[in-house]
């Protein structure tokens, strides 16, 4: 069952009098307890698609298209609807943990006041549910009282875990929840992630520029260029056949398969190039690549690729 | 917490054994021979060089520098200030009389500053250009632009002279206080108004700000609790300087008001030529100023735990 459809998503900035669509033309839908992987090399607006969900962009962009989630299409509700499905229905975690936590307020004041302020339970009581949480990520509920600069960045990622996860959302969305961990940490934060989704039913959209990180735990993975999706497939057939040559070039630069850099750099977001955005890069373009702008056709099941290579197999789209 | 204090404290020692060296050398740097100066001031201009030799020798003032240093540095320390050139009053009880004045004034017009400089400038970083914010602005300017002075004149004339409202000098009742703190008040929260706009403006844009609005939580919640205190860090210094100016003693504002505070104190000791009296004031200013900045890092601690826990 589909939780949360994205239909026709333009999120456009107006930077100076330049506008740079960061986000043009986005179609995709999470579904229910599905981990979804959203690749992307960095300022693709991989970002600003799980913040327009969220309803946190700030207020000099222009939005479009549909967003919609139980019903309701979010991009329209007012300020006072979407607060109570911030945290609640759809929890978030950013970036860089060392940055994400406040300061100056304890980790489990952090926790806590999720509670308080959505379920109105008591001082006592919320600490107790945070305490909870703590012990659920792994960690000693006896350091709540203890501020961010005391932990480690593992220990502050499975607080940010903690706060994500804290109301039992339907949908987490997880902003390179690995950035500045060493790789033997990175493992233990997505399997313990990706361990606490499954048992809760929660779906997650896990946004990172890291194929390895979206490999071990994502369903599906989409991949994204210039604003716009290139393929959206099940995870192992993308990952063992991809369809889309910026795909096949994005597996091939992994160390893994010989760190082979795609050439060229990834185009302006306002000014990007006419006709395919990735012609420009692409090992296969023809002609027609710099002309017309290619559509998502659907080839296979579940399969779905924005590239002239490819030829709509209607009885499967 | 406690080692951090007494650490601080330590520091403030130091300082203020500084500025008695310096206010000590004050005098024997000032232009002319100190020992004439002192005997001007008290028995005039008519002098044979008899009479300044006696009171060279009577001050201690033919002794090596360093040794009238000690000499006075031992008198500071058991808080005796010495006596005044003029009137021979006990310099230490003389400042003690002025305190009240200066501490009532003090409070009054940093609690009107703040009370004005830190909502103008939470609002005008929340409506970030818009007219309220360029209004905040443009009064924070006026009020930095404004010399104490003029406007200090200007409130008199219009309170005092010609609406008579309220008295224009003098000290005692919550009437008088009005015109001084109108006068100091609204000038310092100028000067406080800009950062705190700045630092509101740059918490608002941290990550930690958009981990609790993912959470859901209401803007109010958010300014209040997620930003204010961070956003804080960087005022308190400001407000810290001020607190220490005004206790201190506003000095223009006290002689225009003729308060009776320790600003006043100053000014007319520096008419007197009032050298002991001089030397005293400097020394309790610099003491207040050390303490005031002493205060700043015990709330700065207070509020960030980063550095209540530095090297623990």
């Amino acid at each position: 069952m589909t939780l949360l459809r994205i239909e026709d998503l333009r999120v456009y900035f107006n930077a100076r009098g330049r506008i740079v669509k960061a986000n043009d033309g986005v179609d995709l839908e999470i579904e229910e307890t599905e981990i979804l992987g959203l690749i992307g090399e960095t300022g693709c607006g991989k970002s600003i698609l799980g913040r327009a969900i969220m309803g946190l962009l700030s207020e000099n962009v222009e939005i479009g298209g549909r967003i919609i989630y139980k019903g309701e299409n979010l991009l329209e509700l007012c300020e006072a609807r979407m607060r109570q499905i911030r945290g609640k229905e759809i929890g978030m975690m950013l970036q860089n943990p060392s940055t994400s936590l406040n300061p100056v307020l304890t980790v489990g004041e952090q926790i806590a006041e999720v509670y308080r302020y959505h379920e109105g339970v008591g001082k006592e009581e919320a600490k107790k549910k945070a305490a909870d949480m703590l012990k659920l990520v792994g960690m000693d509920p006896k350091r709540m009282d203890e501020y961010p600069h005391q932990f480690s960045g593992g220990m502050k990622q499975r607080v940010m875990i903690a706060i994500g996860l804290a109301l039992n959302p339907r949908i987490l969305i997880a902003d390179e929840p690995t950035t500045g961990l060493d790789s033997s940490m990175k493992k233990q934060i997505l399997d313990l992630m990706s361990g606490l989704i499954k048992s809760r039913d929660v779906s997650m959209l896990l946004i990172t520029h890291d194929l390895e990180v979206a490999k071990g735990v994502c369903n599906r993975i989409a991949v994204m260029y210039a604003g716009e999706l290139l393929e959206i497939a099940p995870a192992e057939k993308l990952l063992s056949e991809p369809k889309h040559p910026y795909t096949q070039d994005l597996l091939d630069s992994l160390p893994r398969m010989g760190l082979n850099p795609i050439p060229g750099e990834s185009p302006s977001l306002s000014s990007p190039p006419a006709g395919c955005r990735f012609h420009p890069r692409c090992r296969c373009r023809s002609d027609k690549c710099s002309e017309k702008h290619p559509d998502m056709i659907g080839i296979e099941a579940e399969t779905y690729v924005r590239c002239f290579l490819y030829k709509n197999d209607k009885s499967k789209g | 917490m406690l080692k951090y204090i007494l650490k601080r404290l330590l520091l403030v020692f130091v300082v203020v054994l500084g500025v008695t060296v310096v206010t000590f050398s004050a005098m024997h740097l000032a232009p002319g021979d100190p020992a004439e100066m002192i005997a001007v001031a008290r028995y005039g201009e008519d002098l044979t060089q008899e009479e300044i030799e006696w009171v060279r020798a009577t001050e201690g003032l033919d002794a090596p520098v360093y040794i009238q240093y000690l000499g006075w540095l031992e008198h500071v320390l058991r808080l005796d200030l010495g006596k005044s050139l003029i009137t021979y009053e006990d310099v230490l009880g003389e400042i003690l009389t002025r305190i009240p004045a200066t501490l009532v004034l003090a409070i009054s017009s940093l609690i009107l500053s703040l009370l004005i400089a830190l909502p103008a400038g939470i609002i005008s970083a929340i409506r970030k250009n818009t007219i309220v914010d360029n209004a905040c602005m443009t009064g924070a300017l006026l009020g930095v632009s404004m010399p104490n002075f003029w406007l200090g004149l200007l409130l008199i004339w219009l309170f005092a002279l010609s609406l008579g409202l309220l008295p224009s000098f003098g000290y005692g009742s919550i009437k008088h206080l009005i015109l001084p703190t109108i006068t100091l008040g609204p000038s310092m929260s100028a000067i406080t108004t800009r950062p705190t706009r700045s630092s509101m403006l740059d918490v608002l844009n941290q990550d930690y700000i958009v981990t609790a609005k993912a959470k859901g939580l209401d803007e109010r919640t958010i300014l209040l609790k997620h930003a204010l205190k961070n956003a804080m860090l960087p005022v308190i210094t400001f407000v810290g300087l001020q607190l220490g100016f005004l206790l201190g003693g506003a000095v223009i504002v006290e002689t225009i008001f003729a308060w009776p505070g320790i600003g006043r104190l100053l000014v007319d000791s520096i008419y007197a030529r009032d050298f002991a009296l001089i030397q005293g004031c400097v020394l309790f200013i610099a003491v207040i100023f050390a303490l005031a900045n002493l205060a700043v890092d015990v709330l700065y601690a207070y509020l960030d735990p980063r550095i209540r826990y530095e090297k623990k």
